[in-house]
């Protein structure tokens, strides 16, 4: 159970243009086996190579590696809020398993977006930022139909991801999907990475955005939170 | 030098060591018998091939002056302050506690007591040859009794001046002066202070331009006249050439070329320490031993047993390792090189007669005859009883390794290391220095080698200028430093995965740049309080996320506390400090826990997640 002897700074790093420089953007990215990914793997390579336009200085994106940094599942909740309060856009960059997240996003969102911090009573802190699905799947998007094994369009399986952005007051953007991750061809699998990396570039210039609206956050009563006996709470911020 | 030409005499000593030291070697005797032997044998009481030992004895005890440069090399400044206290303390304990039991035990069967405190005195010393060169044949140097041995061995170096001056005041009839008496002091003090400013100005920069001439006999030329020009100097204000030459190495150690006068000045220390050796075998006056055997055996039973009882008190009081003590007791229990020129001079001044002078000498040649068998000894019967195994040497590894891994100690560390690793496909090279375990280990079918990793030779051998990982697990905590500082200073592309045995170790093996650093017990001990946590009816995952979160706090203080060990009493205000914030922070949040539960609503029917903690 050793991890890394050096506990993970706080805040994390803010990518390779030094701490000072918020990054704006803060790229998530979880792959229980990051070593046997194609697609995922140079997601998170093409982002954090990203440099960002009109921040001044050329500004990274922050780029965490999810199952690298927790390799035994002990998220540092303190430094993931520190780190996610600097942004304004989140991205959730994994493939999909079992029609929702790796375990070790799951836990991420369990832990980092609680109660009284990213919603409920007092919890305002991820209000009016972005958050943005970036996905791929291993079955190729026929699949994703009533009349194939999949059964269902992929969109069918997002409310859950769509309701806790909403909850927390965020947008969600149109999720980045790519489909038959196994199978794509090279020329896609390159295209799919222009893509990204250039709307991790021009963000929040990009054609669609000031038609999203924010929805209004629902009040949600003190007693109707989920069950946290067994959550954590935080160091430092409660 | 009897025997006629210089190519004569060189043929009878060379032919001698190199019979004799390999047979006493392959008997498992050790080296040393082997020329203590050698000495007896060509001596005048054996075939007589020498007939005057003395001449050999004087240039041969530049061996010893050669061996405490090197010693002084390995230990810089910072390290020889930080021995301070077991020089001075167990030092002056050893040398002063042994000198006046004999003393009281030499007056009480009706010696003089200046007789008695002079012998005395002289028989407390021990022998810094027979010490430190065990200490080195064995790679003992860096344990904790071999520092001790050296601490031991220095201060009895410093008290030598101090004894040696004041034995002339003795005499009865004060024969000599006190010669000089304060100019003699100013001049010492005088040398001394040459020695530490030119070791510190001169020195360095004249070995770099003597270096730069890359002419490499020179640079040993240069080394050799280093040793020999700080040892005149000594000798020429009456101190010890030997302390001399420790100090000069002390202000080499931290110097570039510390690694090339090491090597260097090695064979030549070698030969001349074995020469020392041969050089004492033969002077053992047998005649004064066939004279009165019963009265020089007890002498000598008597001196030796005393000092090792003192010894075996301070092993206990220190504390040493209980293995390691014997060690310690024997190598410091003999007589030494310092006991012959006590008594030659109080002879000389007319404190001790010479006939008792002569025999005290015999007294002290026969300890250090003995020693060497001691040690056997104890290596086949006492040690094994006191740490459950022996202690043996193996061939060497030799041929060049070039694993991507290099595994140094396979005790019960090293060896699930090892076993992961192995199990992944991974196949480490692997160093050990305990002949025992590398015999158990060969016979499970693992590639150990027999290798000191403290020497860079040897790390260079196993592959560490291409390896990318070296996992240091030795057993003792000098070892590992010497080890971590030799790799970063010479492979720093290498990285260290080290163990720590406690705090202490951690730290300083942090200070030297060792990133990824384990305490040994931390995990395993956490993983029991798990279980405690579990039994006492905490669910298991709550257990096991509350050891984790423990785990990362813990690193976390440990390098908040870190600036603050210099200082003990800081240091234990910080621990505590940190220990108790921690405690806070885990009750704190226990109690958030229970008022969230409460003011939920639902908790009222739900039941505790974790009971209070018990007291």
């Amino acid at each position: 159970m050793a991890d890394a002897p050096f506990p993970t700074p706080v805040p994390a790093d803010l990518g390779p243009s030094g701490a000072a420089a918020r990054p704006g953007v803060v790229v998530l990215t979880a792959h229980p086996q990051m070593e046997h990914s194609r697609i995922n793997r140079r997601l998170m390579t093409a982002a954090q190579q990203v440099t960002r336009r009109g921040a001044g200085v050329g500004v990274g994106v922050a780029v965490r590696d999810l199952y690298a940094l927790y390799p035994d599942y002990l998220i540092d909740i303190a430094a993931e809020q520190a780190l996610l309060a600097s942004a304004e856009l989140i991205v959730w960059q994994h493939p999909v398993q079992w029609y929702s997240m790796p375990a070790l996003m799951k836990l991420w969102v369990d832990e980092v977006l609680s109660f009284g911090w990213a919603y409920g009573p007092g919890g305002t802190a991820l209000r009016g930022k972005d958050l943005w699905l970036v996905a791929t799947t291993g079955g190729p998007r026929e699949s994703y139909h009533p009349d194939s094994y999949n059964r269902y369009d992929f969109n069918a399986f997002l409310p859950a991801y769509r309701q806790t952005a909403q909850l927390c007051g965020m947008r969600f953007l149109p999720p980045l999907v790519l489909y038959g991750a196994h199978r794509a061809g090279e020329p896609d699998v390159q295209a799919h990475l222009d893509h990204y990396t250039q709307r991790l570039a021009s963000y929040p210039h990009w054609g669609e955005l000031d038609t999203l609206l924010y929805d209004i956050v629902p009040p949600v009563p003190p007693d109707t939170r989920p069950d946290d006996t067994a959550a954590l709470t935080p160091f430092g911020t409660n | 030098m009897a025997h006629g030409s210089w190519l004569s005499s060189a043929l009878i000593y060379l032919a001698a060591a190199v019979l004799a030291v390999p047979l006493a070697r392959f008997l498992g005797l050790g080296s040393i018998i082997g020329y203590l032997g050698a000495g007896v044998l060509i001596g005048p009481w054996g075939l007589k091939l020498v007939t005057s030992p003395q001449a050999m004895l004087d240039f041969s005890e530049f061996g010893v002056v050669l061996m405490l440069f090197l010693v002084g090399l390995e230990l810089d400044p910072r390290r020889l302050w930080s021995l301070r206290k077991p020089i001075f303390g167990w030092g002056s304990a050893q040398l002063f506690g042994s000198a006046a039991l004999m003393t009281a035990l030499a007056v009480s069967a009706g010696v003089d007591v200046a007789l008695a405190g002079v012998a005395a005195l002289g028989l407390a010393m021990s022998s810094t040859a027979i010490g430190l060169g065990v200490l080195h044949e064995r790679s003992l140097m860096n344990t904790t009794s071999g520092q001790s041995v050296l601490s031991v061995s220095l201060l009895q170096d410093v008290a030598a001046i101090p004894i040696l001056a004041l034995l002339p005041l003795l005499t009865p009839a004060a024969t000599r002066a006190a010669g000089g008496g304060w100019l003699g002091a100013a001049k010492a003090l005088g040398v001394i202070a040459a020695i530490v400013l030119g070791g510190r100005l001169l020195i360095r920069p004249a070995l770099r331009w003597i270096a730069r001439s890359a002419t490499p006999e020179i640079f040993t030329a240069a080394s050799l006249l280093l040793v020999v020009a700080t040892a005149a100097l000594m000798q020429a204000v009456g101190l010890s050439m030997a302390l001399g030459a420790f100090l000069a190495g002390v202000l080499l150690a931290e110097s570039e070329y510390r690694r090339e006068l090491e090597t260097d000045l090695e064979p030549f220390k070698g030969l001349l320490l074995g020469l020392f050796f041969i050089a004492v075998g033969m002077s053992v006056d047998f005649a004064v031993v066939l004279a009165q055997p019963l009265r020089v055996a007890g002498v000598v039973a008597a001196f030796v047993l005393l000092k090792a009882f003192v010894l075996w008190a301070m092993g206990r009081a220190m504390p040493l390792p209980a293995p390691e003590r014997p060690v310690f007791v024997i190598l410091l229990a003999q007589g030494g090189e310092f006991g012959f020129v006590v008594f030659q001079t109080a002879a000389q001044s007319g404190v001790i007669a010479p006939s008792v002078a002569s025999m005290l000498v015999a007294a002290v040649a026969i300890s250090m005859l003995v020693t060497p068998l001691l040690l056997v000894a104890a290596d086949r019967w006492l040690i094994p009883l006191l740490a459950g195994q022996t202690r043996r040497t193996l061939p060497e590894l030799r041929e060049p390794q070039n694993r991507s891994v290099i595994i140094a100690g396979f005790g019960r560390y090293g060896q699930i290391v090892g076993r992961m690793l192995y199990a992944n496909g991974v196949q480490p090279t692997v160093l050990d220095i305990d002949a025992e375990q590398i015999e158990a280990m060969r016979k499970f079918g693992w590639r150990v080698f027999y290798g000191d990793a403290t020497r860079l030779d040897l790390l260079r051998t196993a592959g560490a200028a291409s390896a990318a990982v070296l996992v240091l697990a030795v057993d003792d905590v000098a070892q590992s430093i010497e080890i971590a500082k030799m790799v970063r200073e010479h492979f720093p592309r290498l990285t260290i995965v080290a163990r720590a045995r406690n705090v202490r170790h951690y730290f300083e093996l942090h200070d030297l740049g060792v990133g990824l650093i384990e305490r040994e017990t931390l995990d395993s001990a956490l993983m029991s309080a798990r279980s405690v946590l579990e039994q006492l009816g905490w669910e298991r995952h709550q257990a096991r996320t509350l050891a984790m979160r423990f785990r990362r706090h813990n690193v976390d203080q440990l390098h908040r506390i870190a600036p603050h060990r210099a200082d003990e009493a800081k240091f234990i205000a910080a621990s505590k400090q940190a220990r108790e914030q921690l405690e806070q922070l885990f009750a704190q949040e226990r109690e958030q826990a229970a008022q969230r539960r409460q003011t939920s609503g639902w908790s009222a029917d739900d039941p505790a997640p974790a009971p209070p903690p018990a007291r």
